[in-house]
Parts: structure tokens; C-alpha cells; sequence
């Protein structure tokens, strides 16, 4: 019997890689994907919740289903964005290692 | 009548500083006649006996504080007009002969008349503010005149000296008049009178406050420890020295004393410190003259030392033997200054005793009205020094054994240094150019030494005396004082003969006492440490507390903790995301957790 409890602890772990490729990764593209899949574990948890929140007539709560749209929708666009300032700064480096791009300080 | 005695001469002084500034002759004569108006008028309020005068409503908020303007005009505040006008005309007089050529002497003349303002509205106030305010216009006008010849830099800091050493006083003075206002409720001295059985519940108060109002008159009267002023105002005008520092304005310390006599006879300790400030200014003044060379300065601390005996007397409780020692003192000093001073013009303003010599020859009227005034300040028996001083003698005989000692000591110091000062001036051979050569001062300068000679012969009969003062009953049982007074006049003159007669110079040295004890050195080094201390403290204060503390602290600690935080601006994209992360997970804590 899968349980919300399982979904949550899915969700959770997905989260976890993710954050872990954020911190631990050198290369941008990684980084960018890491950033995905935690956006993505969201979704898995809010789809979870809207599966096992039953409304008294008998349906699932769609709010969170629609939310989850709207993040789908925001991170396609945010990869255009993203992917288009990583080509960008490609070009003007010849680089994608975060270690080396670190211009914007004090 | 009392409005006209105290107007007139502030209109003389107000005309002469705003119209006649220019004119010195007509200023001067104004001057002159304003003294000579309030005289008369002084006269009249003495001979007449319905001379009352209304109070004026003046500062009122009624239950809280209300001073009216109003007058005393008792038995001793109408002595005090005839002799403080009296005398303030005679030295107007005289004024005009010794300040014949001087630049200033519309400014001195307009200074003078406000003077006599202020003098007589000390004598007439009838409140503690009234009372107050005369005080420091008289601290004022006096530090005006002192400082007369301002160029001279002695001159203009022996002003400075005798303002400030007078704020002291007057500090303590305001201190206790604000003590009785807030006890009683009350600043008229005759509203004051009958609440103070309530205060005598209070002693120690009551001492404080009668210490506090002493305090004036220990600055004003210039006793010890604040007499160092009186001898540097020798620095100003001989008339001045002899008006105000001399007959009236260190008088009015004790004048006062007798006027609120009602606090002080009832404090016992007060008394006490009273009588026995008043002993070591006498005893401290006469050691200090015998060794002085300035004939002025000697004159300044003879009359340091007859103050002395007058607070010696207020604090063996008998503020008529005071009052009439004040009576009779007030004639002599003003004489002898007036002749000093008469001995300076003649000698072109030469003031060291070692100049003159043989003068007897050459100022013969000089001379003579001198030495009426030397003796009758030696207390010489006909002479009216004498009396007064004898009846303060014998209080002290009867009261404090201790203290009578050390004020018979004190004539006897007298008699020396009077003597060695008429022998040193008069006698023996001339010393100098000027001394030789010198003549006798014109008829409008010995006019009035002549007048106050007569005044200084007569004040010794009791009869003429009695007019205006209480004259205080020879004690039948205490035949030995006038006999011991009589031994240690003797006594010191004989001594002062013996020991400067031909000499042409000093013939003992006696450093501690030429140079006054050094007090004047040991007020500087006080004031300059305690000074310096509180400008290091201040500037600790100000360099380590404002400056480094509160405002480069400030900044500084804003500028660092930027500096802290620019640190984690490193440019590292991962350990923003990482310090994000844990301060998501901070925040997750403090909402779930907390």
C-alpha cells in the first residue's frame, strides 16, 4: 500500500539530489539540471498532496494539480532564459565552470 | 524722600553716560551735585521722622514669590544714608581735584554715581533680592573703578580679581537666600523675622543658612579666605580706594551681618566661626602690613584688619559695637586714603613709603589730617578709634578669652605698623627727587580732608556719636582693657620708633610676611590645579567618550560590520546557494519548531 508518507519521502530524496548537484557540481549545465529535478520534486509532492486530499464529494483537491502546471510552465520558460545566458556567457568565456566565473564580487 | 535719595544719583549716572559723555567738566559737576542732592536728602530723612516711603508692588506672584520694592528706614539704615552719602559727597568733591586731567573721568564720574546707587539701595532694601541686586551692582561698579585705568594690565586684572573673588562670596550668599525663601516662604527681612522660631527647630539648617548668607560678607567685607582682592583694588583711583574699599562698599558686608543679625544671633556655631573669621582677618591683615612698601596696600590691610574686628564683634553677638566701630572706622579710612592719596598727587603718583620721607615739612595740612586719622585708627584715646575699638575689646574680654588676646595683638600690630608708616612718611630726611620738591595739593583736595579730620575729632565724643549710632556702655568692672589696650598702643608705637626711626630702609626682613603669606601664590597653584584637573578630565572625556566613543564609534563599528559582511561576497555561486539553503532550513525551523 503506497502511502502518502512514500510519496513525501520521494519527493524529499529527489529534493536532496538536487540540492546536492547545486552545491557539489563545477559545471553550469549540471547545475542547471539539478535546479530542474528539485523543481520537480515540488511538483511530485504537490501532485502527492492533491492525490491523497480527498474532497467530501469523492474528487481530488486540483488546486494543487493546477500549481503544478503553472511550475511546468515557469520552468520551461526559465530554461529558455537560463540556457540562453548560459550560451551567452559560453561564448564570452569559453566556459561553463562556476569556479571560474566568479567576476561578480567586491 | 527715600525715592529721591536713591534716584538721583542713577540719573546723574544715566545723564552723564548718554548726553554728557563728552563734556568732562559739566559730568563731573553733574556728578557732584547729584551726590551733594542725595546728601541733603539723606539729611532730612535723618532729622525727620515721618520719612516713611510706600512699598512698590515689583516682582509678584502672589503664593509663590513676592518681593515688593521696598524701603528700611530704621535707625541704622538712616545712619548708613547720612554717612555713605556724607562721605560719597566729600570724595565727589575730592574726585575733582585728583581726577583733574584724566581721560576717563566722565566714565569715572558716571561710575562713581552709580556707585552711590547701588550703595544706598543696599542700605535701603528692605528684601533678601532688592538687597541682592544693589550687592552685585555695587560688585560691579566697583570692578568698573578698579579697572579705571584699563591699560594698565595690573589694574585691569586687579578688577577682574575682585569681581570674581566677590562672586565667590555672593555664590554662598544667593545659596542661603534661596534657603530661606524656601523655608519661609519669604524674602522681606521683616517677614522673615517671625518665622524663626519654626527654623530654630532646625539648627543645622539654620547654621548652613546663616554660614551661607556669612558668605557674602566674607567676600564683600574681604575676609579670610577671600580677602586677597581688597589690597590688589589698590590698583584703581585713590579716591575709590578710599570710598569703596575702605568707608562704604566693604562695610556693607557688615552692615548687612547686622541687617540679618536676626538669622545669625540665632545660630551658636555660626556665631562662633563668625567671630573667630573675623579674628585671624584681623590678626593675618595687621602681621601682613607691617611689611608692606606700597602706602596704599598698607592702608588696604589696616582696613582689612579693622573689618576684622568689626565681624570679631557681630560674632561675639553685639552688632552695636560692630555698627559704631563702622561709624567711626568709615571717617578715619576715608581720611587717611584721602590724605594717602593727597601724599601720591603731590609726589607725582610715587606710592612706595622708602620714596617719601620728611614729608611733615612740605604737606603740612596733609600731615596733620593724617595723622588725626593714623591716630584715631591706633586708637588713640581722644580720638574716636579708640572707643570703638575698645568697646569691641571688651566684648571680647567679657565673651572669649582666646580671641581677646589675639585682637590686642592685633593693636598692637596696629600701633606698629600706623607708627612705622608715620615715621617711614613723614619723618627723617627726604629720599627722593619728588619727596624733596613735593607741595602741598590743591584747596578742593584738602577741602575735604579737612572736613572729615574735624568729622573723625568729633565721632570720638560719644555725645555727637550717640546721634547715630547705639554707642556701646563702657563697662565700669572691665577697667583693665582700655589699660591694656593703652599698654600695647604704647607698646607698638614705642617699638616702631625704636626700630625705623632715621632708617632709610627696611630694617627687618620678614619674607612670609612681605609676601602675604603667600596666599595669592597658593590661590594661583589651587585654582591651576584644580583647573587643570578639571580641563583633563573634561578633555578625557570629550577625546575618549564623544569623540572616540560616540562618533568614530559609530562610524567605525558601521564600517567594519560592512566589512565583515563583504566577506561572504566572494563570488562563489555555490556558497550563496549554500547559505540560501541553510537559511531556508533556519527559517523552516524557527516557523515549525518554535
Amino acid at each position: 500500500m503506497v502511502t502518502l508518507g512514500h510519496y513525501l519521502v520521494v519527493s524529499g530524496i529527489l529534493f536532496a539530489i538536487g540540492f546536492a548537484g547545486v552545491m557539489l557540481r563545477r559545471n553550469l549545465i549540471i547545475i542547471f539540471m539539478s535546479l530542474e529535478l528539485m523543481l520537480n520534486a515540488a511538483n511530485l509532492s504537490l501532485v502527492a498532496f492533491s492525490r491523497f486530499h480527498v474532497q467530501p464529494n469523492g474528487l481530488p483537491n486540483y488546486n494543487a494539480q493546477v500549481f503544478v502546471f503553472f511550475i511546468i510552465t515557469v520552468a520551461a520558460a526559465e530554461v529558455a532564459v537560463g540556457l540562453a545566458i548560459i550560451v551567452a556567457l559560453f561564448r564570452a568565456r569559453q566556459t561553463t565552470n562556476v569556479e571560474d566565473i566568479t567576476s561578480l564580487k567586491f | 524722600m527715600p525715592w529721591y535719595v536713591l534716584l538721583v544719583p542713577l540719573a546723574a549716572a544715566a545723564l552723564i553716560t548718554i548726553f554728557t559723555q563728552r563734556s568732562k567738566r559739566l559730568s563731573s559737576f553733574l556728578s557732584c551735585a547729584a551726590a551733594l542732592a542725595s546728601f541733603s536728602g539723606a539729611c532730612l530723612i535723618f532729622t525727620g521722622k515721618d520719612a516713611a516711603a510706600v512699598a512698590q508692588k515689583w516682582i509678584d506672584f502672589p503664593g509663590i514669590f513676592t518681593v515688593p520694592f521696598g524701603f528700611v528706614l530704621d535707625n541704622l539704615s538712616r545712619m548708613m544714608l547720612v554717612l555713605v552719602s556724607g562721605i560719597g559727597a566729600l570724595i565727589h568733591i575730592y574726585s575733582l581735584g585728583y581726577m583733574r586731567d584724566d581721560e576717563g573721568k566722565s566714565r569715572y564720574f558716571a561710575a562713581l554715581s552709580l556707585f552711590m546707587f547701588a550703595m544706598l539701595g543696599i542700605v535701603l532694601a528692605n528684601n533678601f533680592v532688592m538687597l541682592f541686586i544693589f550687592w552685585e551692582l555695587v560688585g560691579f561698579t566697583s570692578y568698573v573703578l578698579i579697572g579705571h585705568w584699563f591699560e594698565r594690565d595690573a589694574a585691569a586684572d586687579a578688577g577682574k580679581k575682585a569681581f570674581i573673588t566677590n562672586r565667590i562670596g555672593d555664590f554662598g550668599f544667593m545659596l542661603g537666600i534661596l534657603m530661606i525663601w524656601t523655608s519661609t516662604g519669604s524674602v522681606v527681612f521683616a517677614d522673615v523675622a517671625p518665622q524663626l522660631p519654626i527654623l530654630a527647630d532646625h539648627p543645622v539648617f539654620l547654621t548652613i543658612t546663616a554660614l551661607l548668607i556669612f558668605c557674602g560678607a566674607v567676600g564683600k567685607s574681604a575676609q579670610f579666605p577671600l580677602h586677597v582682592w581688597l589690597p590688589d583694588a589698590m590698583e584703581g583711583p585713590t579716591p575709590i580706594s578710599a570710598l569703596i574699599h575702605a568707608a562704604t562698599m566693604v562695610a556693607a558686608g557688615v552692615y548687612m551681618l547686622v541687617r540679618v543679625g536676626f538669622i545669625i544671633q540665632a545660630s551658636h556655631a555660626a556665631l562662633l566661626v563668625i567671630a573667630w573669621i573675623g579674628t585671624i582677618t584681623a590678626l593675618m591683615a595687621a602681621l601682613i602690613a607691617t611689611q608692606q612698601n606700597d602706602i596704599k596696600r598698607i592702608l588696604a590691610y589696616s582696613t582689612l584688619s579693622q573689618l576684622g574686628y568689626m565681624v570679631m564683634a557681630i560674632g561675639l553677638s553685639s552688632s552695636n559695637a560692630a555698627i559704631y566701630h563702622l561709624f567711626t572706622h568709615a571717617f578715619f579710612k576715608a581720611l587717611l586714603f584721602l590724605a594717602a592719596g593727597s601724599i601720591i598727587v603731590s609726589l607725582h603718583h610715587e606710592q612706595d613709603i622708602w620714596e617719601m620721607g620728611g614729608l611733615s615739612r612740605n604737606l603740612i595740612i596733609t600731615f596733620v589730617t593724617f595723622l588725626i586719622g593714623a591716630l584715631a585708627l591706633m586708637g588713640c584715646p581722644p580720638f574716636s578709634g579708640f572707643f570703638s575699638k575698645d568697646a569691641i575689646l571688651a566684648l571680647a574680654h567679657e565673651q572669649n578669652m582666646s580671641i581677646f588676646v589675639l585682637a590686642l595683638a592685633t593693636a598692637l600690630l596696629t600701633a606698629f605698623y600706623v607708627t612705622r608708616l608715620l615715621v617711614v612718611v613723614f619723618f627723617g630726611h627726604p629720599r627722593s627727587h619728588a619727596a624733596r620738591v613735593s607741595r602741598e595739593s590743591p584747596l578742593v583736595m584738602i577741602g575735604p580732608l579737612i572736613v572729615l579730620a574735624l568729622f573723625v575729632i568729633v565721632s570720638g565724643s560719644a555725645s555727637f556719636s550717640g546721634r547715630f549710632v547705639v554707642v556701646p556702655q563702657e563697662m565700669g568692672f572691665f577697667r583693665s582693657v582700655p589699660l591694656l589696650a593703652m599698654s600695647a598702643l604704647v607698646l607698638g608705637t614705642g617699638l616702631a620708633i625704636a626700630f625705623y626711626r632715621g632708617h632709610a630702609n627696611e630694617t627687618f626682613d620678614f619674607e612670609l610676611l612681605r609676601q602675604r603669606f603667600y596666599f595669592d601664590e597658593f590661590y594661583r597653584w589651587l585654582i591651576g590645579w584644580t583647573q587643570e584637573l578639571l580641563a583633563r578630565i573634561s578633555a578625557f572625556f570629550d577625546q575618549w567618550i564623544i569623540d572616540a566613543g560616540a562618533v568614530r564609534g559609530v562610524s567605525s563599528g558601521t564600517w567594519g560590520f560592512g566589512a565583515l559582511l563583504r566577506l561572504l561576497q566572494g563570488g562563489n555561486l555555490q556558497a550563496y546557494s549554500f547559505l540560501f539553503g541553510l537559511g531556508i532550513v533556519a527559517l523552516i525551523y524557527v516557523a515549525v519548531f518554535r
